[in-house]
C-alpha cells in the first residue's frame, strides 16, 4: 500500500505539497513513483522561474515513460533539488523526503486549501484503480 | 491492480504473473507483465549478470508440413530456408512485394517436410492471413498452432546451468540457433538456443498446460528470491535488453514502410536463392543503393530520446527515432532510428528533438552491447 502522510496536501496529478511557513515544498507521491517504476531522469526548472497553479514545471522519466509534473500552487521557485540529477532514484526511495523536487514561495497560500487531504487523496487513487 | 479488459488474450502464466507482482499492461492484444516487483532496471541487470526468465507464450507459431514446405517458406521469407539442417533455426522476414517487412520471424526445421514459423504476437493473425493466402497449389499443410505452445525464455550467463538442472539433454551440445526435442522437468519440450537479449540462453516450447510447472521449476532451480537468483522479467526489460543488443523490434525499427536493406537486414536477404516476394524490389534497391539507413545513437547531453521523436542535423529534421530508452547496463541513453545514408556514419553528431528541446547525440556502432564470449 502506498504511503500517504497526513501532514501533506495532494493534487489529482499526484504531487504533494508541504507548507513550511510561506514556502511550499513539492514532490510526487509514493503512489506516483510506484506507478512510474524506476525513475531515471528528473527535469526541473531554475530558481526564479514563476508558475501558476497547474502549470507543468518539469518532467520525471522512468525507463519506460515520461510524465509531466505540475505545480499545485502559484509562485516563484526558490530552490530545486539538484541532487536528483545524479540520484534520480531518490524519488523512488524517499518520495516525501530526499526525493522532493522544488521549493516555491506561494503567491496565494490559500490555494493549498483547495488541494486534497491525505484521506481524500487515498480515496482518489483507489477510485482511479 | 487494474482488471484486464475482457477481450485481452492471456498466456497460461497470467495468474502466476499476478501472484509474482507483475504489473500487467496491454501488448499486441495480450495482457502481459511490463515489470515485476524488482523493477525494469533490476530485471535487466540480473539478466546480464545472472539470469532472467521471460514469458513469451504470446508469440505465434505456424506449422508448415509437406514435401514442398521449404520451397513454400522460401517463396515468402527473405532468408534461405534451404540452408537449414534438421534441428536448426534461422532468423528471417516475411516481405511485401516492395521489400518492406510484414513480420520478422524464426524458421525452425524439424525435418525436410516440417518447418515451424515463430512470429510476433501482435502480427500472428496478419501473418497467418498472408501466409495462408499465398498457398497456391504447393504440397504443404499449414496450421496455426499458436495455442498449442507456451514459450518460456531463460536468458543470461547462468541460463545454461539453471536449465541443465531440469533436463538430461546435454545443453552445451546445442549450438547457437539450434534446437532439440527433450524433456524439461519431465515435460516434452523443444529446447532452442535462441533469445532476444544479447545473452546466451534458451527458449523452451512446451504444452501450455505445463507452463506453470516449468516456470515455477525454473524459478526454483535459479534460486529466485536470493540476491543472485533468476528474476522473472517483464516486457520493459525485454525491450531494453534487445535494444542494447541492437536488435530490431517489429513495429519500431521494421514495419511495412521500411525495407530489409534499410534496416541492416541484408544478411537475411538472400537475393540469389531464387525468387521470393519482394526479391525484385530489394534487388533494385540494392543496385540503386538505399537512401536511408537504420543507425544507433547515444545521447551525449542530459536527456532521454524516445520513440517517434525527430532526429535533427543543423536544426533540420532528417529522420525519426524508432526506439529510444535508457540503457540500464550501459548506463547511457541510447536509441535507434533512420537517417539519410550521407549522415549514417559513426561519430556523426545529431540532435534529438526531445519534446521541443534539441538534445545532442552522436551516431555509434551497433550493437551497443556485445557479451564477452
Amino acid at each position: 500500500m502506498a504511503s500517504v502522510p497526513d501532514n501533506l496536501h495532494y493534487s489529482k496529478d499526484h504531487e504533494w505539497v508541504r507548507v513550511e511557513g510561506d514556502i511550499a515544498v513539492i514532490g510526487i507521491t509514493d503512489h506516483a513513483q510506484d506507478q512510474l517504476g524506476d525513475v531515471v531522469y528528473v527535469e526541473l526548472p531554475k530558481a526564479g522561474d514563476e508558475f501558476a497553479a497547474n502549470d507543468s514545471f518539469g518532467s520525471v522519466e522512468s525507463v519506460k515513460a515520461v510524465s509531466e509534473i505540475f505545480t499545485p500552487v502559484t509562485g516563484k521557485i526558490t530552490e530545486t533539488n539538484d541532487s536528483l540529477n545524479d540520484e534520480p532514484e531518490k524519488v523512488n526511495k524517499d518520495p516525501y523526503g530526499d526525493g522532493w523536487m522544488i521549493k516555491m514561495t506561494m503567491k496565494s497560500p490559500g490555494e493549498v486549501d483547495s488541494l486534497l487531504t491525505a484521506a481524500e487523496y487515498e480515496d482518489f487513487t483507489k477510485a482511479e484503480e | 491492480m487494474v482488471a484486464p479488459a475482457l477481450d485481452l488474450k492471456k498466456t497460461p502464466l497470467n495468474d502466476l504473473h499476478r501472484k509474482l507482482g507483475g504489473r500487467m499492461v496491454e501488448f499486441g492484444g495480450w495482457d502481459m507483465p511490463v515489470q515485476y516487483a524488482a523493477g525494469t532496471i533490476g530485471e535487466h541487470l540480473r539478466t546480464r549478470t545472472h539470469a532472467g526468465l521471460f514469458d513469451v507464450s504470446h508469440m505465434g507459431e505456424i506449422d508448415v508440413r509437406g514435401p514442398e514446405a521449404i520451397a513454400f517458406v522460401n517463396k515468402l521469407a527473405s532468408n534461405d530456408a534451404s540452408k537449414l539442417i534438421d534441428g536448426q533455426a534461422q532468423y528471417s522476414a516475411l516481405t511485401t512485394p516492395q521489400g518492406t517487412v510484414i513480420d520478422d520471424l524464426l524458421v525452425y526445421r524439424f525435418a525436410e517436410d516440417h518447418l515451424l514459423l515463430v512470429v510476433n504476437a501482435g502480427t500472428t493473425d496478419k501473418d497467418w492471413g498472408w501466409i495462408s493466402s499465398h498457398q497456391t497449389g504447393e504440397a504443404v499443410k499449414l496450421e496455426n498452432v499458436s495455442a498449442q505452445y507456451c514459450q518460456i525464455a531463460i536468458q543470461g550467463p547462468q541460463a545454461i546451468s539453471i536449465l541443465q538442472m531440469l533436463t538430461e539433454t546435454p545443453l552445451h551440445e546445442i549450438k547457437y540457433y539450434h534446437f532439440v526435442r527433450g524433456q524439461v522437468d519431465g515435460v516434452d519440450s523443444i529446447i532452442s538456443r535462441t533469445g532476444y537479449t544479447g545473452e546466451d540462453g534458451f527458449e523452451v516450447y512446451a504444452p501450455p498446460d505445463k507452463a506453470e510447472q516449468l516456470w515455477s521449476k525454473i524459478l526454483d532451480a535459479g534460486n529466485y528470491g536470493s540476491e543472485e537468483g533468476v528474476l522473472p522479467c517483464g516486457l520493459a526489460a525485454r525491450n531494453t535488453l534487445r535494444l542494447e543488443a541492437g536488435m530490431c523490434l517489429y513495429g519500431h525499427e521494421i514495419d511495412e514502410t521500411t525495407t530489409l536493406l534499410e534496416a541492416n537486414l541484408g544478411w537475411i536477404t538472400k537475393l540469389n536463392k531464387g525468387d521470393f516476394i519482394g526479391r525484385e524490389a530489394l534487388a533494385k534497391q540494392k543496385e540503386e543503393r538505399i537512401k536511408r539507413k537504420l543507425v544507433g545513437f547515444e545521447v551525449t547531453d542530459r536527456g532521454i530520446a524516445r520513440d517517434h521523436q525527430d532526429i535533427l542535423i543543423d536544426g533540420q529534421k532528417v529522420g525519426i527515432v524508432t526506439s529510444g530508452s535508457p540503457a540500464p547496463f550501459l548506463k547511457k541513453n541510447i536509441g535507434m532510428g533512420y537517417v539519410p545514408v550521407e549522415f549514417a556514419n559513426v561519430e556523426q553528431n545529431i540532435e534529438i528533438d526531445v519534446r521541443g528541446k534539441p538534445v545532442s547525440a552522436k551516431i555509434v556502432a551497433l550493437p551497443f552491447y556485445k557479451r564477452a564470449k
